[in-house]
Protein backbone atom coordinates (compact mmCIF):
# COMPACT_ATOMS: atom_id res chain seq x y z
CA UNK A 1 0.00 0.00 0.00
CA UNK A 2 1.17 3.46 -0.82
CA UNK A 3 2.07 5.60 2.15
CA UNK A 4 0.39 8.99 2.26
CA UNK A 5 0.24 12.04 4.49
CA UNK A 6 -2.57 10.37 6.45
CA UNK A 7 -0.17 7.62 7.54
CA UNK A 8 2.43 10.19 8.52
CA UNK A 9 -0.15 12.08 10.58
CA UNK A 10 -0.99 8.88 12.41
CA UNK A 11 2.66 8.25 13.30
CA UNK A 12 2.96 11.81 14.53
CA UNK A 13 -0.17 11.63 16.67
CA UNK A 14 1.11 8.40 18.19
CA UNK A 15 4.53 9.76 18.99
CA UNK A 16 3.64 13.09 20.53
CA UNK A 17 0.11 12.37 21.67
CA UNK A 18 -1.67 15.14 19.83
CA UNK A 19 -5.02 14.90 18.10
CA UNK A 20 -5.24 13.47 14.61
CA UNK A 21 -6.49 16.75 13.31
CA UNK A 22 -3.54 18.60 14.73
CA UNK A 23 -1.17 15.97 13.37
CA UNK A 24 -2.65 16.38 9.92
CA UNK A 25 -2.13 20.12 10.07
CA UNK A 26 1.49 19.69 11.11
CA UNK A 27 2.19 17.25 8.29
CA UNK A 28 0.59 19.64 5.82
CA UNK A 29 2.59 22.60 7.06
CA UNK A 30 5.74 20.51 7.06
CA UNK A 31 5.49 19.85 3.33
CA UNK A 32 4.27 23.39 2.72
CA UNK A 33 7.42 24.79 4.36
CA UNK A 34 9.58 22.34 2.46
CA UNK A 35 8.01 23.35 -0.80
CA UNK A 36 8.28 27.05 -0.10
CA UNK A 37 11.98 26.77 0.70
CA UNK A 38 12.59 24.89 -2.55
CA UNK A 39 10.63 27.43 -4.55
CA UNK A 40 12.77 30.16 -3.00
CA UNK A 41 15.71 28.23 -4.40
CA UNK A 42 16.93 27.06 -1.03
CA UNK A 43 18.26 23.54 -0.50
CA UNK A 44 16.70 21.60 2.35
CA UNK A 45 18.70 19.14 4.37
CA UNK A 46 16.80 16.68 6.53
CA UNK A 47 19.14 14.80 8.83
CA UNK A 48 19.01 11.00 8.57
CA UNK A 49 16.70 11.28 5.57
CA UNK A 50 18.21 13.21 2.70
CA UNK A 51 18.73 16.51 0.93
CA UNK A 52 16.47 18.23 -1.56
CA UNK A 53 18.42 20.39 -3.96
CA UNK A 54 17.28 22.84 -6.57
CA UNK A 55 19.21 22.41 -9.77
CA UNK A 56 19.21 24.73 -12.74
CA UNK A 57 19.36 23.26 -16.21
CA UNK A 58 20.85 25.65 -18.75
CA UNK A 59 18.90 26.78 -21.75
CA UNK A 60 19.83 24.75 -24.80
CA UNK A 61 19.00 24.20 -28.44
CA UNK A 62 16.66 21.34 -29.09
CA UNK A 63 14.69 20.10 -32.03
CA UNK A 64 11.03 19.50 -32.55
CA UNK A 65 11.15 15.80 -33.44
CA UNK A 66 8.09 16.11 -35.67
CA UNK A 67 9.08 19.07 -37.81
CA UNK A 68 12.83 19.11 -37.30
CA UNK A 69 12.75 22.82 -36.42
CA UNK A 70 15.36 24.11 -34.06
CA UNK A 71 13.86 25.44 -30.87
CA UNK A 72 15.39 27.03 -27.82
CA UNK A 73 14.58 25.18 -24.63
CA UNK A 74 14.60 27.82 -21.88
CA UNK A 75 16.46 27.52 -18.62
CA UNK A 76 14.53 25.47 -16.14
CA UNK A 77 14.82 24.05 -12.69
CA UNK A 78 14.51 20.59 -11.24
CA UNK A 79 14.52 19.21 -7.76
CA UNK A 80 16.97 16.50 -6.94
CA UNK A 81 16.72 14.30 -3.91
CA UNK A 82 19.86 12.76 -2.49
CA UNK A 83 19.24 10.17 0.18
CA UNK A 84 21.41 10.44 3.25
CA UNK A 85 24.07 7.86 4.01
CA UNK A 86 21.76 6.39 6.65
CA UNK A 87 18.92 5.95 4.18
CA UNK A 88 21.23 4.39 1.61
CA UNK A 89 22.44 1.88 4.13
CA UNK A 90 18.83 0.99 4.90
CA UNK A 91 18.10 0.57 1.19
CA UNK A 92 21.06 -1.73 0.75
CA UNK A 93 19.31 -4.53 2.59
CA UNK A 94 16.42 -4.52 0.12
CA UNK A 95 16.23 -7.26 -2.47
CA UNK A 96 18.82 -9.46 -0.87
CA UNK B 1 17.38 25.04 5.43
CA UNK B 2 17.83 22.18 7.86
CA UNK B 3 15.37 20.00 9.69
CA UNK B 4 15.64 21.99 12.92
CA UNK B 5 15.13 25.28 11.10
CA UNK B 6 12.07 23.85 9.45
CA UNK B 7 10.73 22.70 12.81
CA UNK B 8 11.31 26.16 14.22
CA UNK B 9 9.22 27.64 11.46
CA UNK B 10 6.50 25.14 12.24
CA UNK B 11 6.66 26.03 15.92
CA UNK B 12 5.92 29.67 15.21
CA UNK B 13 2.74 28.62 13.42
CA UNK B 14 1.61 25.84 15.71
CA UNK B 15 1.39 27.58 19.02
CA UNK B 16 -0.31 24.68 20.78
CA UNK B 17 2.77 22.48 20.54
CA UNK B 18 6.26 23.18 21.79
CA UNK B 19 9.32 23.14 19.57
CA UNK B 20 10.70 20.13 21.45
CA UNK B 21 7.59 18.10 20.84
CA UNK B 22 7.49 19.07 17.19
CA UNK B 23 11.14 18.19 16.79
CA UNK B 24 10.54 14.76 18.29
CA UNK B 25 7.47 14.22 16.13
CA UNK B 26 9.15 15.26 12.89
CA UNK B 27 12.20 13.11 13.67
CA UNK B 28 10.00 10.11 14.25
CA UNK B 29 8.02 10.79 11.10
CA UNK B 30 11.15 10.95 8.94
CA UNK B 31 12.59 7.86 10.57
CA UNK B 32 9.45 5.91 9.74
CA UNK B 33 9.36 7.28 6.25
CA UNK B 34 12.98 6.26 5.62
CA UNK B 35 12.33 2.75 6.93
CA UNK B 36 9.28 2.30 4.73
CA UNK B 37 10.95 3.58 1.57
CA UNK B 38 13.90 1.28 2.19
CA UNK B 39 11.49 -1.61 2.53
CA UNK B 40 10.31 -0.97 -1.00
CA UNK B 41 7.06 0.79 -0.14
CA UNK B 42 5.94 3.66 -2.30
CA UNK B 43 5.36 7.01 -0.63
CA UNK B 44 3.15 9.58 -2.28
CA UNK B 45 2.76 13.08 -0.92
CA UNK B 46 0.04 14.86 -2.84
CA UNK B 47 1.20 18.19 -4.15
CA UNK B 48 4.81 17.47 -3.37
CA UNK B 49 6.10 14.29 -4.95
CA UNK B 50 6.63 10.58 -4.60
CA UNK B 51 9.42 8.24 -3.56
CA UNK B 52 9.96 4.72 -4.75
CA UNK B 53 12.68 2.16 -5.20
CA UNK B 54 13.93 1.35 -8.66
CA UNK B 55 16.01 -1.58 -9.66
CA UNK B 56 19.36 -1.02 -11.34
CA UNK B 57 21.05 -3.83 -13.21
CA UNK B 58 24.60 -4.77 -12.49
CA UNK B 59 27.03 -3.01 -14.83
CA UNK B 60 30.63 -2.12 -15.33
CA UNK B 61 31.35 1.53 -14.64
CA UNK B 62 34.37 3.74 -14.32
CA UNK B 63 35.56 5.80 -11.46
CA UNK B 64 35.57 9.21 -13.14
CA UNK B 65 38.55 10.37 -11.14
CA UNK B 66 40.92 7.44 -11.50
CA UNK B 67 39.46 5.86 -14.61
CA UNK B 68 39.45 2.45 -12.97
CA UNK B 69 36.84 -0.05 -14.02
CA UNK B 70 34.49 -0.94 -11.18
CA UNK B 71 31.81 -3.55 -11.04
CA UNK B 72 28.41 -2.39 -9.81
CA UNK B 73 26.16 -5.15 -8.52
CA UNK B 74 22.41 -5.36 -8.96
CA UNK B 75 21.01 -2.70 -6.71
CA UNK B 76 18.08 -0.50 -5.82
CA UNK B 77 18.10 3.27 -5.89
CA UNK B 78 15.60 5.73 -4.48
CA UNK B 79 13.74 7.74 -7.05
CA UNK B 80 12.07 11.00 -6.12
CA UNK B 81 9.65 12.44 -8.60
CA UNK B 82 8.42 15.97 -7.91
CA UNK B 83 4.67 16.35 -8.38
CA UNK B 84 3.21 18.31 -11.23
CA UNK B 85 1.86 20.91 -8.80
CA UNK B 86 5.29 21.49 -7.34
CA UNK B 87 6.70 21.83 -10.84
CA UNK B 88 4.04 24.20 -12.05
CA UNK B 89 4.61 26.73 -9.37
CA UNK B 90 7.99 27.73 -10.67
CA UNK B 91 9.24 26.33 -13.92
CA UNK B 92 10.47 23.21 -12.28
CA UNK B 93 10.59 20.29 -14.67
CA UNK B 94 9.33 16.95 -13.47
CA UNK B 95 12.48 15.26 -14.52
CA UNK B 96 13.06 11.89 -12.95
CA UNK B 97 15.94 12.31 -10.64
CA UNK B 98 17.64 9.30 -9.25
CA UNK B 99 20.13 9.17 -6.52
CA UNK B 100 22.54 6.43 -7.29
CA UNK B 101 23.65 4.46 -4.34
CA UNK B 102 27.10 3.05 -4.71
CA UNK B 103 26.05 -0.07 -2.97
CA UNK B 104 26.17 -3.78 -3.55
CA UNK B 105 22.97 -5.69 -3.15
Amino acid sequence: MTITKADMAQWLAQEIGCSKREAKEIVNSFFEELKEALLRGEDVKLTAFGTFEVQTRQARQGRNPQTGDTVTIPERRTIRFRPSQALRILTRAYGR
Amino acid sequence: MTRSQLVQRLATKKTSLGADELERGVKYMLKNLAARIARGERVEIRGFGSFELRHRHAREARNPRSGHLVHLENRFVILFKPSRELCHEQMITPKRTTAACEQTT
